[in-house]
């Protein structure tokens, strides 16, 4: 088959491209709008950052110290909220927007414009949300869960939150189908489904659960406002509805939700641990067979975060069997990384311990899901601790340390220069011990029944809490660390080559590095 | 550094620099902000709220020009329209999600809530409380007269049925190149569409004035507006959409082999009227 050549429109207009602000308020390439979507996302993960911080400073001792009660629930409320709207899921969506043309061989993204506005929603919703924090009544203050009753008696914070969630709604929802057009619709020619790399297969079906459980989600909060200013009575009682009936709809968006966050994570990994291990992928056919399971299955285990709710226990008993499946195509993934490394020739550059720590640590966290699936442990253990620490183990120690892999692994295709090893390494030794410092002792916290989103504790928990805050402080200054990195492998640094790893395979790497701006103008023959 | 190949054409165009996207970002910035003062009663609320509405408006016509005139240029090729065939089917799938959502309250309330609140254990609360449906909640006083199915619904039914086989058969005369059928085919659907959306409003207003029906009247009147009103704006949407299309044919556009505008708002049309037939059923009827 013969290689087509392409055009751009502003090839007709030379010395027409913008310069300044307006080239990235302006601007249509994959390129300009992945490395707006990663600096905004390290933004927010430093905004939320902080807030975790100060939750950490408030339970660094019993007894009320910095916070009144609501600004501590506003704080963690506000923390989630962020971190997994503002700081994982853009971090992924600009990987997406980096790579994926790239790797299949397309020359952008099938609709550049609506690229461009995904990304400028998140800006609006961000001033909202961080707005509330200073209009009457404080931001919402409900966890980022928005539980009504108390979602639907807060102040206007709440109404900020919904309508962030609306916009951020659209932001992802248009940028996931953006992405399932480009893969489908742009894969050069010879690049069959099955010759995917793994990060554009998570991608794929992570952009599909996007798209099905977003607008589920806006259905939920729209519901909140009604509720909160228009007089229905989805969630009251005394109307005929029901509070539950709000965790229902959320958690079914919900937990396909903890999926889009985590799915590109897998992706990343698989493709740098083959690429360290100079090997191929191990059982590569399974590993998209088990993303699209643990996709499907995520739509029909809701239930399990609301065992304590009240539903009958054919109920509880059918979620339960329903959430340990997932650990079947879970397990197939986790089998198929460690049989990837078997007996190959590894080397540990710094993608590759944050890999190596992404599959030491997410397994743990994948652990402690199946000890919460179980429903009569998980009565004991409902919004304890346990619960906190099982979550960051999947949310931090799987997905940020998944993006921190891709980001050393793919910077110096950005950038040009290698990044400095040595100071890589330095991040993610720090980062792996003060995540634990942090976070493994709240499982003893949670198992010894400290309740989670409480400013103040019983004595017995101090020793952990302060051994878990002087984690939490750690490993929210070691990330200064990450942005000296980038920033230097941005100045300058050892020339990157077009390979920049011996060992990686796939389109993007036989790109010079960095990049041009304009990228597969012919698209490859893929054989 | 652009390079433009050989004789072929591109394989795939690629939009220059826009500034319509931060202007709508800008719009639903005003928009969000704007509902949030006024349903705090603030009272810049909507004005902020109608400024985005202007913004909104002013950045889809531009946006849509620019579009309209790339895709009347002969830049968008066989390859673009499949992009924007998978496009717009993914964003009916989310549509699709989006209701599931407000039918799965209904049902949520006519199997579970409503009947436990009538259970052995609510009892003790609402001694008297039986779960009937229509049901408007143990706290509801007062009575209220639901919906039949059988007067304005129906003819509502018939009227978006046809409106789809209309669609249709203007479908076909663009396919066979007869503009004067697309074109009558286009203005019955709308006309159908308007009759809708006026029966609509005046079922609203009659349920206000004369039944007790509101969107206050407990579970039923909260699903049964949430539902038939989230409708009437896709409804809304659609006509819009279908008027614009009538435009563009009457200015010319549109060629049988090039024509996913058109089409992709008969696909949007025919979406809003199986979500009707869904509604019909489940709302009005059982």
């Amino acid at each position: 088959m013969e290689a087509t050549a392409m055009g751009h429109a502003d090839s007709h207009g030379h010395g027409h491209q913008p310069t300044g602000l307006m080239r990235w308020m302006t601007t249509t390439n994959h390129k300009d709008i992945g490395t707006m979507y990663l600096w905004f996302s390290f933004a927010m993960f430093i905004v939320g950052g902080c807030m975790a911080m100060t939750i950490r400073a408030e339970l660094f001792q019993p007894g009320l110290q910095l916070l009144e009660p609501e600004r501590f629930n506003q704080m963690t409320t506000l923390h989630g909220l962020i971190m997994v709207f503002g700081a994982i899921m853009p971090a992924f969506v600009g990987f997406a927007n980096w790579m994926i043309p790239m790797q299949i061989g397309a020359a952008d993204m099938a609709f550049g414009r609506l690229n461009n506005w995904s990304f400028w929603l998140l800006i609006p919703a961000s001033i909202l949300l961080v707005t509330s924090l200073f209009v009457p009544g404080g931001a919402p203050a409900a966890g980022w869960t928005l539980y009504p009753p108390l979602s639907v008696q807060l102040g206007m914070g709440m109404d900020l939150a919904i309508f962030a969630v609306h916009i951020l709604g659209i932001s992802s929802i248009l940028g996931s189908i953006n992405i399932i057009t480009t893969i489908l619709n742009l894969r050069a020619p010879g690049m069959t489904m099955m010759k995917l790399p793994m990060f554009a297969w998570t991608w794929l079906i992570t952009a599909f659960l996007i798209i099905a459980v977003m607008p589920v989600f806006a259905g939920a909060v729209t519901m909140l406002l009604t509720d909160r200013h228009f007089g229905t009575t989805f969630f009251s009682a005394s109307g005929g509805g029901d509070p539950v009936l709000f965790q229902h709809v959320f958690w079914f968006f919900g937990h396909p939700e903890v999926y889009i966050v985590i799915l590109p994570g897998f992706g990343v990994v698989s493709q740098v641990i083959s690429a360290f291990s100079r090997k191929p992928l191990f059982g590569y056919a399974s590993m998209v067979y088990a993303t699209a399971s643990i996709a499907i299955l995520s739509f029909f285990v809701w239930g399990h975060h609301m065992y304590t709710v009240g539903m009958p226990v054919t109920g509880q008993l059918y979620f339960m069997y329903a959430t340990m499946l997932i650990a079947i195509p879970t397990g197939v993934k986790v089998f198929n990384w460690i049989s990837t490394m078997w007996r190959g020739a590894l080397t540990f550059e710094t993608p590759m311990l944050f890999s190596l720590g992404f599959i030491f640590l997410f397994t743990m966290g994948g652990f402690s899901g199946l000890v919460l699936a179980m429903t009569p442990v998980d009565v004991q253990m409902q919004d304890t601790y346990y619960v906190v620490a099982h979550f960051h183990y999947t949310m931090v120690a799987g997905a940020l340390f998944s993006a921190f892999a891709g980001a050393y692994y793919w910077l110096p295709k950005w950038t040009g220069h290698m990044y400095d090893e040595t100071l890589g390494k330095i991040h993610f030794w720090l980062t792996m011990i003060f995540f634990n410092m942090t976070f493994f002792v709240q499982h003893f916290l949670g198992l010894a029944g400290m309740p989670r989103r409480i400013p103040d504790y019983a004595l017995q928990f101090a020793e952990f809490n302060k051994i878990s805050s002087i984690g939490a402080f750690g490993l929210g200054l070691s990330q200064l660390l990450f942005l000296y990195v980038v920033i230097k492998c941005i100045k300058g640094g050892p020339k990157a080559e077009a390979k920049s790893w011996d060992g990686a395979t796939g389109l993007e790497w036989d790109l010079p590095s960095p990049a041009p701006y304009h990228t597969w103008e012919t698209q490859p023959l893929v054989k | 550094m652009t390079q433009q190949g050989t004789h072929q054409g591109p394989y795939y165009y690629v939009p220059s620099p826009s500034y319509w996207p931060l202007v709508g970002a800008l719009a639903l910035l005003l928009l969000a902000s704007g509902a949030v003062l006024w349903v705090n009663s603030y009272s810049p609320g909507p004005l902020v709220v109608f400024a985005g509405f202007a913004v909104l408006i002013f950045m889809m016509a531009g946006w849509f020009r620019t579009v309209i005139r790339e895709s009347e240029g002969g830049l968008y090729n066989k390859r673009v329209d499949s992009s924007f065939r998978w496009a717009m089917s993914w964003f009916i799938f989310s549509e699709v999600m989006f209701f599931s959502a407000f039918f799965g309250a209904l049902f949520y309330a006519r199997v579970l809530s409503v009947p436990d609140l009538a259970s052995v254990e609510s009892q003790m609360l609402w001694p008297d409380f039986s779960a009937i449906w229509p049901n408007a909640g143990p706290g509801f006083k007062g009575n209220f007269s639901p919906m039949e199915a059988m007067g304005i619904p129906a003819i509502n039914t018939l009227l978006l049925l046809s409106s789809g086989a209309t669609l249709t058969w203007a479908h076909w005369g663009l396919l066979k190149n007869q503009r004067t059928q697309l074109t009558l085919g286009l203005i019955l659907t709308i006309v159908l569409g308007l009759i809708f959306i006026g029966l609509q409003a005046y079922e609203y207003s009659h349920a206000y004035s004369a039944m007790n029906l509101k969107l206050t009247t407990g579970i039923y009147g909260t699903t049964f507006y949430m539902l038939t009103g989230f409708h009437g704006l896709h409804v809304t949407i659609g006509v819009t959409m279908l008027i614009v299309m009538l435009f563009r044919v009457l200015a010319g556009h549109f060629k049988p082999d090039h024509h996913f505008a058109f089409e992709g708002v008969a696909w949007y049309w025919h979406f809003v009227d199986v979500v009707w037939l869904i509604l019909f059923v489940v709302v009005y009827w059982l």
